[in-house]
């Protein structure tokens, strides 16, 4: 292992994007971060500004206001990034399937601006802190 | 830098070139610095952590953090102002460079030139300096506010950070001897915060320090949670790498510039050493407890605490040393 992959794997720093959740998700993010989860032991760490980020944790369906937002900051985001993919909506929009103000689940938006983009799906509704942790290991045990 | 290493020099080896490169490079300049800044960096981390019942990181962190971004893209506005926005975080880590080397440079070989204080007080606004360069170039109106913000903390901090020092320089003036009362090596033997004066203008330093370090209580002009990052917003890859090997560089020179201008330095042997590494820890420690327990204030608050209660305070000190000079009492 390189040291630059050696690095990256212990250094994960994640940009949090809502694109059109229920929040739902967004407060389970949030309890990584707590005493009980506490993610900064495998050196995990929000930041504020894409520029920063090592991964997108991307929560809700993809609305069509937010698609575009989503996709520049991707492009934002200096590579090589990880995308996760957090919860059923963002997996396959879940129960808005159809809606019309959805343009797609996550992974379809993403792929639009960068089709080798590495994307991670964690299901459920909401994930269990346990499931986020868990997703991000096995995404990084097959980088 | 090698000018006064030649004149000042303990024996002829030191003279060389390659040993300047050395001192500078490796050690105790920038490897040193580096391998010293990194770990206080993780220290800062974990015993946050700990105070809010964390478990925190693994002690090479920090290191991770660098590594990583000196392996990743970077990336550049494309309003930016490409010269400036590169060339500004080596402006910064260059001028923290230097301050450490002439701190060092008193600490290990207690020589110096004369005015070293003087410089040393220069130097440390290169980083600030640096960073509202940097900002600014990047053409971000997130780093805008960051800038703004950043001047205005520069302006209010500056102003009793300097009369603070003033009234170390009061303090020692009797026991350092005609001639030398700007020479740090001297300055450091004595021990100024032992008085009322002086401990009101180490706290005073201590609080200024703790802006110049964008800590908590103070760091507006990063504030992630509203300005995203502020001032290194737009930074990525290997150019953020550098701001961090800067941030963790001053986290090791300006604690030691307290210790060495208050609480009487370091020795380089023995107890005294140990004594030195102490205050350094205590300071630290002061510095982190400090982050943990405030929140963030506004910048006009800020600027009220540091020019109205601060600024107010180093004039009292500064009279009281004045007072406490002139008629021999060594307390006040």
């Amino acid at each position: 292992m390189g040291w630059k992959l050696w690095s990256l794997k212990k250094s994960i720093w994640v940009f949090h994007v809502n694109t059109g959740a229920c929040n739902n998700c967004d407060i389970e993010i949030v309890d990584l971060l707590t005493p009980k989860f506490d993610v900064e032991r495998f050196g995990i760490k929000l930041v504020g500004s894409p520029r920063h980020a090592d991964a997108l944790l991307v929560t809700g369906v993809g609305t069509r206001q937010a698609a575009k937002r989503l996709q520049e900051v991707y492009r934002q985001t200096s590579k090589p990034c990880v995308v996760f993919c957090m919860g059923a909506c963002a997996c396959g929009t879940g129960i808005f399937e159809g809606a019309y103000h959805v343009a797609g689940p996550v992974d379809k938006i993403i792929k639009e601006v960068d089709p080798n983009a590495i994307i991670a799906y964690v299901p459920g509704c909401p994930p269990k802190p346990e499931a986020m942790i868990s997703g991000v290991v096995k995404a990084l045990s097959v980088l | 830098m090698g000018a006064f290493l030649e004149g000042k020099g303990k024996s002829k080896e030191m003279n060389t070139p390659w040993q300047n490169l050395f001192w500078i490079l490796i050690f105790p300049g920038f490897l040193f610095t580096l391998v010293l800044g990194l770990l206080a960096s993780w220290l800062v981390r974990k015993v946050s952590a700990l105070v809010q019942w964390r478990v925190g990181p693994p002690f090479y962190q920090p290191l991770a953090d660098v590594m990583k971004l000196l392996g990743k893209e970077i990336l550049i506005p494309q309003d930016a102002c490409r010269v400036v926005f590169i060339a500004a975080p080596l402006v910064g880590l260059s001028g923290v460079l230097l301050l450490a080397v002439v701190l060092w440079q008193t600490a290990i070989t207690q020589t110096a030139f004369v005015g070293d204080i003087i410089v040393a007080i220069y130097l440390m606004v290169l980083p600030s300096l640096a960073l509202i360069l940097g900002s600014s170039a990047s053409a971000s109106p997130h780093a805008a506010i960051g800038t703004s913000r950043e001047m205005k903390l520069v302006l209010s901090y500056e102003l009793p950070m300097a009369l603070a020092f003033v009234v170390v320089i009061i303090k020692t003036a009797a026991a350092v001897g005609i001639g030398r009362q700007l020479d740090m090596a001297a300055i450091s033997q004595c021990a100024p915060v032992l008085s009322v004066s002086g401990l009101l203008a180490f706290l005073t330093a201590l609080l200024c320090i703790q802006a110049k370090l964008g800590f908590v209580p103070f760091d507006i002009a990063e504030s992630e949670t509203e300005v995203a990052g502020g001032v290194i917003i737009e930074y990525s890859g290997a150019l953020l790498a550098v701001w961090k090997i800067m941030q963790a560089m001053m986290l090791v020179v300006l604690p030691l510039f307290l210790v060495m201008v208050f609480l009487g330095g370091f020795g380089t042997t023995g107890w005294p050493l140990a004594w030195g590494v102490g205050k350094y820890v205590l300071v630290l420690v002061l510095i982190i407890l400090i982050k943990n327990t405030n929140p963030r204030v506004r910048i006009d608050q800020a600027m009220r605490f540091f020019w109205f209660y601060c600024g107010t305070a180093m004039v009292a000190a500064v009279i009281l040393a004045t007072l406490g000079s002139c008629y021999g009492i060594d307390w006040l």
